[in-house]
């Protein structure tokens, strides 16, 4: 049952590394870090990989496959070709530390500038009521695994570090939507801040935030545009304000 | 070494960032403490995140007959009345204001009509009891719980200068012994997981909430994380482990294909009303309702089908069994050569709801089949089989405060800590146990650091610690720990799994011993940089020592209850109720000595009947009516 495959993985530090190449069993039904952890076992003792639930619920094993950021739990080997070589590098936007696994403080320092929940005064434990309907909404972006597979692919700073310092990537868009939508959160003018603090109108809604996310979140369209409108409506011309950002940042696209 | 040794002193260090201990860290910080939180991996991927169904605390919202007393009831009964009271208690009683104190640190669990958090059913709960979001509600919890400590933080920032003065999160890192120094607890000494370099945390007290030991198994739901780390932590430091044999096989696991087998297939699929069938397309269950649960649970596909809208007039179908009773049911129909061609039975759910119900109810479960086995739940059955999920037994402590029993200074509280869920817990139970006792823990050792101050820690102490980090990159020749990990899964697995008997489980104590030798020599090739190999060589060690805990225990507990199933011993017996299984560690193996169960106080006995009592307890003590 078992096959032969090809994998040619990236292997260094945070100053030299280079791919190499192995050939590895891969069984029927197998993810791509299953077979990680098949060359680790019997190949390379020391290739670090993170990784936790090995199910697609922690987002602990991103990396880039194909040049395509995923979750290896959740890439099926038999998504491949035969006798396609599989390519598997670290995430790019994050500095590596060792082979596959790559720095992501970034995203822990974002997470630290974000405004907290900030509940009404003089609410008391187990006094709140919800609608369902309202609560959904915020729901949605809080089923985000932490995987930063959209902080990594989002161009404003794949290939930009000087944008790291103003920008807080979609995965925070997503948190400041959702305390913004939270039917019990006072702090206000979470939009104009997301605006000035945190890089908002940078983002130039590609979409491939969206399109990486394994939770399938509608990042761009349920977070990121109706937060830019919102601000938009009260401040901004639009076209005028998009243009001049675009602009700004030539070779970003 | 000491020159160059990354030094931090706390008031409390909190190892492991699931549920309990950040709950744990909360709890310290409020009271004014500094606090370091240490995570083996990222912040925010502990295994909490993968509980799913909810967590449980009788808040009375969708069926308001439902208060703690029902829900002590249920725990113990669950538990097969080996759990120790005064904690199920406790869990009861405090567990609906932790949920409700998560909703005003922006938690948002799934609604009722009238706006309140929403409570579903699971096994062994009377009445729906489980706060849930979807399923994924330990994403919730845990997500919550780290915004938090965020929160803090940021507070911190605005009142001290520093956000990280009073409380900070020390991730990737990998503790490998408690230090003690006069008897008491000193501090932490670990590695950095991704630099390999050494450190130290000196503290007086120490809450350790590092999960669990599934791992062990070839088997299991649990990520890389559970190799029982604190467990074994706290066995070196001269903590005890009680009841060690009761391991909790999940029957529910994915079986197919192989490299998924083992991942979870939430109870809430059966909560939602899913059903299981055998290959020839019966509904077995019916056929495995154990005497003591006789009166509780349908005895026709009718009734059980009622039930879903008429709780009060049928009784609960037999799918939604305490987890124990199911596995071993699944278990039974898949040696009698009732499986499915990859030796797991069918769990539909797709014949009761539509599509879009299970979707929305069951979000990842659906995700997790279509992507990894490319199986649609909303057309066809899952193919499901036992687990190994949750350690029932772990560290000794006093219920209260949740101090580990014989180390002063240290705490442990969630799945590491043992006695709140007997020989079978509950599922929902163990999120709303991480949240009760995590702050117990946290009062716990607030408490005792108000009456103790550091305790220095010697340079011989941290010789010794730095010397076990360094060993296996000096030895040569040895074995690797990949293989060695394999071997022990394999002995796990075979010989004191879901069924046990005499002659297997002393022939795993002999192989695990043989196999901890040969561990003590294994060797790590590459540095010290992010270098899984040498992380596993630690791991290992700790797996082997709780290993060897649980088939010792096993080994002497002569009866079938809950997590433990002797085919040579097939009946529970009222004799062994009253008996816990202490493991303690003498610097060479572990040893397993009896202890007397404490006896359940007047008060709690009395919420019972009588007659139920009888079918657990000795006439002696039904005589003696618990104590006064």
């Amino acid at each position: 049952m078992a096959r032969k495959v090809n994998l040619r993985i990236w292997r260094g530090n945070s100053t030299d590394g280079g791919l190499q190449n192995v050939t590895v069993d891969a069984n029927e039904g197998e993810v791509v870090l299953d077979v990680i952890h098949r060359v680790q076992a019997e190949q390379m003792n020391d290739l670090a990989v993170r990784w936790n639930c090995k199910a697609g619920k922690c987002g602990s094993c991103s990396m880039e496959i194909n040049g395509k950021p995923r979750l290896a739990c959740m890439t099926q080997m038999g998504s491949f070709e035969e006798d396609e070589t599989v390519t598997i590098t670290p995430l790019r936007a994050f500095p590596v530390i060792k082979d596959l696994v790559t720095d992501v403080s970034f995203n822990y320092k974002k997470a630290m500038e974000v405004p907290a929940f900030e509940p009404p005064v003089g609410m008391k434990p187990g006094e709140p009521r919800m609608e369902q309907i309202d609560v959904e909404r915020s729901q949605e972006f809080r089923k985000c695994i932490e995987c930063f597979l959209c902080q990594n692919t989002c161009h404003v700073i794949r290939d930009h570090e000087e944008n790291k310092k103003s920008f807080a990537g979609p995965r925070f868009f997503i948190r400041i939507a959702e305390l913004d939508m939270h039917p019990l959160d006072i702090l206000r003018n979470r939009k104009k801040t997301a605006q000035e603090d945190h890089g908002l109108g940078m983002c130039n809604i590609t979409k491939c935030c969206t399109e990486v996310c394994p939770e399938h979140i509608r990042i761009t369209d349920n977070a990121i545009i109706p937060m830019k409108e919102r601000v938009v409506d009260e401040k901004y011309d639009p076209v005028r304000w998009l243009g001049s950002k675009i602009r700004k940042r030539e070779g970003i696209l | 070494m000491s020159t160059s040794l990354e030094r931090h002193k706390y008031d409390v260090v909190v190892v492991g960032a699931g549920g309990a201990g950040l709950r744990a860290a909360v709890e310290a910080r409020e009271a004014g403490l500094r606090v370091a939180i240490i995570c083996k991996s990222l912040f925010g991927k502990a295994h909490t995140v993968m509980a799913e169904g909810g967590a449980a605390a009788s808040m009375g919202n969708v069926n308001d007959n439902d208060n703690w007393m029902v829900h002590f009831r249920d725990t113990m009964r669950g538990g097969k009345f080996l759990n120790h009271y005064r904690m199920a208690e406790l869990h009861a009683k405090e567990s609906p204001d932790r949920i409700w104190e998560l909703e005003m640190w922006g938690a948002l669990f799934d609604r009722t009509k009238e706006g309140k958090i929403s409570q579903r059913n699971f096994g062994g709960h009377e009445y729906p009891r489980l706060a849930h979001v979807g399923d994924r509600t330990g994403l919730e919890l845990i997500r919550t719980m780290q915004q938090r400590i965020v929160a803090m933080q940021q507070k911190d920032a605005r009142d001290h200068g520093d956000a990280e003065s009073y409380i900070k999160v020390f991730a990737e890192l990998t503790v490998t012994d408690i230090l003690k120094e006069n008897g008491k607890v000193a501090g932490v000494y670990g590695y950095y997981r991704e630099t390999g370099k050494d450190v130290i945390f000196e503290a007086p007290a120490v809450v350790i909430a590092t999960g669990g030991v599934g791992k062990t198994f070839k088997i299991t739901s649990n990520s890389w994380e559970g190799t029982g780390d604190g467990h074994a932590l706290a066995l070196k430091a001269g903590a005890n482990l009680k009841d060690m044999e009761f391991l909790q096989f999940h029957p529910t696991g994915m079986v197919w294909p192989p490299s998924v087998r083992g991942i979870l297939v939430t109870e809430s699929v059966r909560g939602e009303g899913g059903i299981l069938t055998n290959n020839k397309g019966e509904r077995f269950m019916f056929n495995y309702i154990p005497d003591v649960f006789k009166d509780k649970y349908a005895t026709t596909a009718e009734e059980a089908d009622r039930w879903y809208t008429d709780q009060d007039n049928n009784r609960r179908p037999p799918e939604l069994l305490p987890r124990d009773e199911v596995a071993r049911a699944i278990n039974s129909e898949v040696k009698a050569g009732r499986g499915t061609e990859h030796g797991g039975v069918f769990l539909d759910v797709s014949k009761r709801l539509s599509a879009e119900v299970i979707k929305k109810r069951l979000p990842s479960m659906w995700h997790q089949f279509y992507e990894l086995a490319g199986v649609d739940i909303t057309k066809e059955a899952m193919e499901v089989g036992p687990t190994c999920h949750y350690v029932m037994g772990g560290v000794e402590v006093e219920p209260d405060t949740a101090a580990a029993i014989g180390v002063p200074g240290l705490y442990a509280a969630g799945e590491v800590a043992g006695g709140m869920h007997g020989s079978n817990r509950l599922g929902g139970n163990s999120l709303s146990d991480l949240l009760v006792f995590g702050r117990r823990a946290g009062m716990g050792a607030v408490e005792y650091v108000k009456n103790n101050g550091a305790n220095p820690v010697s340079d011989a102490t941290i010789a010794k610690a730095a010397e076990r980090i360094e060993a296996p990159f000096k030895r040569s020749g040895g074995e690797n720990p990949y293989a060695l990990h394999q071997e022990l899964q394999e002995v796990t697995h075979n010989l004191v799994g879901i069924i046990r008997t005499k002659s297997e489980i002393e022939e795993a104590i002999t192989k695990i011993a043989d196999i901890r030798r040969r561990a003590s020599q294994v060797t790590v090739s590459g540095d010290r940089t992010f270098n899984p190999g040498f992380h596993l060589a630690f791991d290992l060690d700790n797996m082997l020592l709780v290993a060897e805990s649980t088939a010792k225990s096993a080994l002497l507990r002569e009866e079938s209850r809950g997590g433990h199933t002797r085919d040579d011993f097939p009946e529970m017996s009222s004799k062994w109720r009253q008996v816990n299984h202490i493991s303690s560690f003498d610097g060479t193996q572990v040893n397993v000595k009896a202890q007397a169960l404490p006896v359940i106080p007047k008060e709690l006995f009395d919420l019972f009947d009588p007659h139920e009592l009888e079918k657990y307890m000795t006439p002696e003590e039904m005589a003696k009516g618990g104590s006064n």
